[in-house]
């Protein structure tokens, strides 16, 4: 047998493991889909509690080790500088969905951010634009859906992505159709892009990691809660109408 | 005589009045500055110590809140339900709750400069929203968004947003939830859970 047989079969033994895993994950999920609270912006609370546990299981044994040892490895610069990168290949899709949003100003913002920062910030990796006083916006396909009308739906947690909602889900599937390094064709570079990326992502969240153990009697609910007022509050780029109390 | 002491009543009087009066977002700003100048003054709170921190906390920031308006926002309808004893429990508890998660972010923004947007208000206001944004690098400004009620004497804190999001408002259906499980008293005692459970820990 080649050494690429085997691997080929390890790698086929994973991934119907991998579905073993989901099956029964996804049908405890169902069984236990009675077990609602009753939360009317949670429907299937049951199903994304499991999923939760899923994801928090994945971050705990792989992503989270990995982000830590890439934070403690790394000098400062170099991390700003990655994150930098990806927010600059990020701020061409941000341009474009503030003009879907009606927001041509803020697009053309986003634009001389991409251009200032590809040369003078050298590829990226320095942000001179903000600066020069070009602030950097959060945009994405869920949020210009919402600023068309569309309603939350149901919130949901997605494996490996996280929160959503079922609005936000079909914005991530466009998300993820135009971002420039998912479609990287040459697959190896592609590949360890999104990694990198995933990791110094998660490297920048770390900090939030201990206020929201410290903060939370219920992480599944404080982390949905809070990821439904942000959704909101970016929607209404920070300026919200106050809900009822 | 008489013309004196009336000057010098009328002069109290004013500084009374100036102490009360000074404008919400003047006292966000002024309560801002004071605290991240005592933090980047001491090289303890830098390190960490939760003593002075705590110190630091109680006596800056939260003369400034209303602890049983937060607690209210926070249990939304479901706390109509509470006696006024359990009331007192509640807001202790929610109140050593927040201390404790947000005293030790505190040394995390030291260092960061904070811009205070443009603040209106009309004389008859009596609940005002305080904007500023903490810049930082390589990304969006966070934006911290202060509400602010009139209380006699000056203003007083019952809601902080962090990034759009409630730091009050956030506990609500987890709250409501532990009260639909085991009533009042069971929420009382998820929250006195909580609070020892991060005492106990060891401080990293």
């Amino acid at each position: 047998m080649t050494i690429g047989k085997v691997q080929l079969m390890k790698s086929q033994k994973n991934a119907s493991r991998f579905k073993e895993t989901l099956l029964v994950l996804t049908l405890s999920a169902l069984l236990s889909g009675c077990a609602t609270s009753g939360n009317p912006k949670d429907p299937i609370e049951g199903f994304n509690r499991a999923m939760f546990a899923f994801n928090e299981g994945l971050d705990t044994v792989l992503i989270k080790p990995v982000a830590q040892g890439y934070d403690a490895v790394l000098p400062a610069p170099v991390r700003t500088g990655v994150t930098n990168f990806f927010g600059n290949i990020a701020d061409l899709f941000i341009g474009v969905n503030n003009l879907l949003q009606g927001k041509p100003d803020q697009a053309f913002s986003d634009l001389g951010r991409v251009v200032i920062n590809s040369t003078i910030g050298i590829l990226g990796l320095f942000d001179v634009a903000t600066e020069a006083g070009l602030e950097k916006h959060e945009e994405d396909f869920g949020q210009t859906f919402g600023r068309w009308g569309a309603g939350d739906g149901a919130y949901v947690v997605i494996p490996v992505f996280g929160p959503r909602t079922v609005r936000d889900t079909v914005g991530l599937v466009l998300d993820v159709a135009t971002d420039p390094v998912a479609n990287v064709s040459d697959v190896p570079t592609r590949n360890s892009l999104t990694a990198l990326r995933l990791i110094d992502t998660r490297a920048d969240l770390l900090p939030a990691d201990k206020v929201i153990e410290e903060a939370a009697l219920d992480k599944y609910a404080y982390v949905r809660d809070g990821y439904l007022q942000r959704r909101r509050n970016l929607i209404h780029d920070g300026n919200p109408p106050r809900e009822l109390d | 005589m008489k013309y004196l002491l009336g000057l010098l009543a009328a002069c109290l009087f004013s500084v009374a009045a100036m102490a009360s009066d000074v404008a919400p977002d003047v006292l966000v700003k002024n309560v801002t500055s004071e605290v991240l100048d005592a933090v980047r003054k001491d090289k303890d709170i830098q390190n960490g110590n939760s003593r002075k921190t705590l110190e630091l906390v109680e006596t800056k920031i939260l003369p400034h809140f209303n602890f049983q308006r937060m607690t209210q926002l926070a249990l939304g309808r479901e706390g109509r339900q509470a006696t006024p004893d359990q009331m007192k429990v509640l807001v202790d508890e929610f109140r050593n709750l927040l201390v404790r998660t947000y005293s030790k972010a505190l040394t995390e923004y030291r260092d960061q400069e904070i811009v205070f947007k443009p603040f209106r208000m009309a004389a008859t206001d009596t609940d005002v929203r305080v904007r500023t944004e903490v810049k930082q690098s390589g990304g969006k400004p966070v934006q911290i968004d202060y509400y602010l009620e009139k209380a006699n004497p000056g203003w007083k804190v019952y809601d902080i947003e962090v990034a759009g999001v409630s730091l009050v408002t956030n506990y609500r259906s987890s709250f409501t939830q532990e009260i639909q499980k085991g009533g009042i008293d069971g929420l009382i005692r998820s929250l006195q859970a909580k609070n020892k459970s991060g005492a106990s820990s060891p401080a990293k």
